[in-house]
Formats: C-alpha cells, structure tokens, sequence
C-alpha cells in the first residue's frame, strides 16, 4: 500500500505542459527521489503535491484520501508537508523561533486560549519550546538556536528548513533541492540527516540534481523530462535506462554518482 | 561546527536602556498629574494614539499586512459612543462594547472576501472604507450632525458617575493603554502569536507548515479593528467632540508616523512612537512658524538614525556587546554555499 499516489497528474501554464500525465507511488518508510533538468516540471509536481497548484487533470492520493486541489494548510495537517526550492525562512526570527513557529499543527489554541493563557496553552508553548531544541540538535544546528535565522549560513538555512518542516509532524516530507549550495561536507551531514529522519518514521521525497547524494540515499527514482515521466526505477535500474541517458546527454554523469559523497 | 554561542545574559547595560525609558516616561506622567493642565491633555491624546497604534501594529508589526483604513474603525467606535450617549443617553459602558462590536462585524465583513485573495485587495479596500465611513459620517447629518460633529459628550464614567477631572480622566486612559499593551503582549506570545509571526516571515511557507493563513489574516484584521474602536471611542469620552475631520486621513498618517518612529513589530514601539510624536508638536511649539519644519526635520532624523524605530534603539545598544559574538557564529562553522549553484 502507498502513502502517496500520484495518477496521471497534468499541469499547463498556457501552451507549455509543465507536468504532463505524470504517476508513480511512494512506498511508506522510503526515501524516494524525482530527478530531471532544469524546467523538467520537478517543483511544478511539489506544487500540485502539496496543494499549491491545482491539477488541470489527474488525481492525488495521500494516506487513502484525495486531496486533489485541497488547500495547502489541510494538506500539511494530513502530514504532508514540503519545503521550497528557495529558502523560505521566516527572517525576522530566531531559529528556535522558526521552528516553534513550525509546531503549529502540534497545538491547537487560539484567541482565547492565547488571552487567558490557560494551563493547555502554557504547555502548547513550552511543548513547542522544547521540540525546537530537539530538532535542532537532530539537524546539528543546536548551537545556534538563538541567532537569527538570516545570521545562519546557506547550508544551515537549508537545515533549518528540514527542522521546522519536521516540526509539523509530517508522515511525508516533501523536499525541494535540499542540497542545493551546500559544500561536500554539508551534504554528507544532510545525506546521514535524510537517513535519521526515515528512522524516526517520516517518509521522504526529494527533488535533487546533486546525483551522489540522490544515489546514496533513494531507494527508488523517478525521472522527469519536459513534463513526463521518462523513467522510474532503483538507482542502478535508472542509471542503465536509455531514455535517463539521452535525457541527460552531456549534462550530468549518471554513473559517477554512487559513493563520491563520502569524500 | 565549532564555539557555541549562546545568547548571554542581558548585561546591565542592556537592562539600563529600557530601564531609563520607562523612568522617563513615568517621571513625565507623574509630572502632569502634579503640573496638570496642557500636558494631561498631551499625554492623554499619546495614550488613545498608543492604543491605536498598538491595533494597526498588530494587523502591519505581527501579522506583516498593510490596512489603511483603520480610521474608519475609530470613526464607527467614536460616532457609536457620541450618537448613543448623547441622542440616547446610553451609559457610556454601553455604547463603547457596542460600537467596538460594530466595528469587529465590520472587520469581518470586509476581511472575509479580501484576505482570501493574494496580493494588496484588502490595503486597497482599507483604503476605500476610510473615505467611505468618513463620507458617511459627513452625509448622515441626521444621526452625525454632518461637518458640524456631534459636541458635549459624557465624560468616562460608570455607574452614573463621571470621572471628576482630566487627571481622573488620564489615569482612566492609561489603564486601558495598559490593558491594551497587555492584551497585545499575550496574543504575541502565544501559538497564535507565533502563526502571525510565521504569516509576516512568508505566507508560503506559513501555509506549507498547515497555517491557515487566510484565517489568522482575519483574525488579526478583527484584532485590530476592535482596538481602533476602542480608541475612538475612548477619544469621544475624552475630548467630548467627535466631527469627521477627527478619524480623516490625517490619523492613518499619524498611526504610521507613530509606529514606524516607535518601531514596527515590537510590543513597547507603538507606546513610545505615540509618546514622541504627540510631544514633538509641543516641543517646538517656541520655533512658532518654523513649528512644522523643526517638527519634519526631527522626524527625518529619527527615521535615518532609527530606522526600526526608536525601540529598536534600545536593542542596538544590547546588540553592540554581543555583535561580535554573532559574526564568529556565524561564520563559524561551514562556510557560505554556492547559493546560486543549482540553478
Ligand atoms: N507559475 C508558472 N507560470 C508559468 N510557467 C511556469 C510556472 N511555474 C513553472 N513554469 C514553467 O514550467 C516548467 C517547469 O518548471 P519547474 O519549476 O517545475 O521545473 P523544475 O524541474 O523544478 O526545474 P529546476 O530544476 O530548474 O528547479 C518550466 O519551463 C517553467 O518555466
Ligand atoms: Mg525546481
């Protein structure tokens, strides 16, 4: 049974099909990832996932229910959350901050809850206060928890993301590029970190073009091209695939990617 | 990732700075309490703009949204007390729940629709409402008096009794100022607090992380309609004349002014924006024609010096002993990523 089916999604921005009758499944307690070139329709396939887009044609199931075309906030609150392509921290914050702002759908207290700060509200805080700290030091960032978000570096940022993403609770996490301008180093990190939070029970799907990385931790990667599905596969099904190769003639080596990340 | 900065405690310096704010705040208030007079009246018009300031700083500071027409809201609260006391003889604890109430409908009727949308429909309709109550307060003579205005409105009071003088009057208005901080402080500082911050820092990833942004936009747009209300229903117990020039254009412009000076976002920044700017009227009353020039060139001053406003000023002063902390943090560690690599 999988957590989330994709069947025969389609998206349009005028005459270019961004996404073109696209489906596969995810298989829960994996790390799946969608590959492709630039403009090949990765993030448009987020959008429409995560309710940000809606679908022209096609259905999503997540978890047995379809939330085609629901509104983003209700799908995160199934346990489907994403992060973005470019960073979108919340810059006038800490990263504590960020990521306790993150636990909303952990609470659940609203306007009264907040004037009369009742016992439930007192904890929700502190709860949040806590799972802050905690996720934190589960990316490696606890060290700079009280320093503004903008101080951090890019690759912390990108961390920082995965936090308060993890801090929804979510049972899928969607990730766009999560390596996009980290260092080796900074990738291994994140590599062992996509590990750890399959271990904690999160299903993960990443956009990546560092294909090491992709390599390295996917146990199954599909592959768009203009909009379609060229490809779906293991790594090593998709590296052999002739239609991967062509696609990506010139560009990207395939085959160099295995253990390279471990340098 | 290497030497963990931890935020150290405020040092005594940082402690000072408020510290000697509030020292002289309360050392003017109880001044006018003693002297009396013009300067009860001065900081009693800080302390209703305090209150409306700390409104539109919810819905701009917390919530990262622009309304421009939070008069309109002050207009239905100041007109609901002046109408209902004066033609009805309501008590005032009557009419100002119900004028406040008025207002909050409003809010959510314009709201609803408007925050749904993406983009600036809702500043755009704000804008609108203001001249639309201001029109209507004109055109309605029947019920507002028209231009004329509506004089001789009760004084705050309760249970048949009127506050004896403006001293009793201002103690009544800092009350409610501090009721109105403090009501601020808590929504701040709770999970809805913390949804609005996350609304102001990106509404995309607010909604990625199961915000309901369109709702708490709503929410916080109610918020801040109530204390404008509240405010220009204070106003017309305090001043006794309420009149369409009152809640024109000129309030939103001085909102602004106040909440920018006193410093956007912060809970304490509307109280000491309103505090300077009621007073700097007064302060160069002496330069008589040169008054509006003195007044623009001290705003001018303030605005590049303080950019945050003046309650950031404060902050700086704490930021200067730990900034070099900071830096090492943040260089510290991995170096800066290609951030344009990948694309
Ligand atoms: N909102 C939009 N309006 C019009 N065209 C769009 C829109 N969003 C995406 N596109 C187009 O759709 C195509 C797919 O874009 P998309 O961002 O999904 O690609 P991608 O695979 O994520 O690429 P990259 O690797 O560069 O991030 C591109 O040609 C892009 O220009
Ligand atoms: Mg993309």
């Amino acid at each position: 049974m999988s957590l989330l089916s994709i069947e025969g999604v389609t998206q349009r921005f005028g005459g270019l099909t961004a996404v073109d009758s696209v489906s596969c499944a995810i298989a829960p307690g994996t790390i799946s990832a969608i590959i492709g070139p630039n403009g090949a329709g990765k993030t448009t396939l987020f959008n429409l996932i995560s309710g940000f887009q809606k679908p022209v044609a096609g259905r999503i199931v997540f978890d047995g229910h379809d939330i085609t075309g629901m509104a983003p906030h209700r799908i995160a609150a199934r346990g489907l959350v994403r992060t973005f392509q470019l960073v979108q921290l919340f810059p006038d914050l800490t990263a504590a901050q960020n990521v306790e702002a993150g636990c909303h759908l952990r609470g659940s207290g609203g306007l009264w809850a907040a004037l009369a700060r009742t016992a439930s509200a007192r904890r929700e805080l502190a709860d949040a206060a806590a799972t802050a700290r905690e996720l934190l030091a589960f990316v490696g960032l606890q060290a700079r928890a009280d320093l503004p978000a903008t101080a951090l570096t890019y690759g912390q940022q990108r961390l920082l993301e995965v936090a308060r993403a993890l801090a929804a609770a979510p049972r899928l996490l969607l990730l766009d590029e999560p390596a996009a301008g980290l260092n080796a180093l900074e990738t291994d990190h994140l590599a062992r970190t996509l590990d750890a939070i399959v271990a904690r029970g999160v299903t993960v799907l990443l956009i990546e073009h560092d294909m090491s990385l992709v390599m390295r931790v996917a146990s199954r990667i599909v592959v768009l091209d203009f909009g379609r599905r060229i490809a779906e596969g293991t790594p090593e099904e998709v590296q052999r695939d002739p239609a991967v190769l062509e696609a990506y003639l010139g560009g990207v080596d395939l085959a160099a990617g295995g253990g390279s990340a471990h340098a | 990732m290497t030497s963990p900065a931890t935020t150290s405690p405020p040092s005594g310096r940082a402690r000072l700075a408020p510290a000697l704010l509030w020292a002289a705040g309360a050392a003017l208030v109880a001044y006018a309490f003693v002297a009396g007079g013009y300067l009860v009246t001065v900081l009693g018009f800080a302390a209703l703009y305090a209150i409306f300031v700390t409104g539109l700083n919810f819905f701009m500071g917390y919530t990262g949204q622009v309304s421009f027409g939070q008069n309109a809201f002050a207009a239905i609260g100041g007109y609901t007390s002046a109408v209902l006391t004066t033609a009805y003889n309501w008590p005032v604890f009557a009419a100002m729940p119900l004028g406040i109430g008025a207002a909050a409908l409003l809010a959510l009727a314009i709201g609803y629709p408007t925050l749904r949308l993406r983009g600036h429909y809702l500043a755009m309709a704000t804008l609108a409402l203001g001249m639309i109550v201001q029109e209507i307060a004109v055109q309605w003579d029947r019920v507002t008096m028209g231009y004329t205005g509506i004089a001789a409105i009760p004084p705050l009071g309760a249970f048949g009794r009127e506050l004896p003088n403006e001293r009793a009057q201002l103690a009544a208005l800092l009350a409610a100022l501090a009721l109105a901080v403090w009501v601020a402080s808590r929504l701040k500082h709770s999970r809805l607090g913390h949804a609005l911050a996350a609304i102001a820092g990106s509404e995309d990833a607010a909604r990625a992380l199961g915000i309901d942004v369109a709702r708490y936009k709503l929410i916080a747009f109610v918020v801040a309609a109530v204390y404008a209300a509240f405010a220009g229903s204070m106003f017309a117990h305090f001043v006794g004349f309420v009149s369409p020039e009152v809640f024109g254009l000129h309030m939103v412009v001085l909102g602004f002014t106040m909440l920018y000076v006193g410093g956007i976002g912060t809970v304490y920044g509307p109280l000491v924006g309103a505090l300077i700017i009621s007073l700097l009227p007064e302060t160069f009353r002496g330069f008589k024609e040169f008054q509006d020039l003195a007044y623009g060139a001290a705003l001018i001053v303030i605005l590049i010096y303080a950019p945050k406003g003046l309650a950031s000023l404060a902050r700086l002063w704490t930021r200067r002993g730990a900034a070099p902390d900071a830096a090492a943090a943040a260089t510290a560690g991995t170096s800066r990523g290609d951030a344009g690599a990948a694309r």
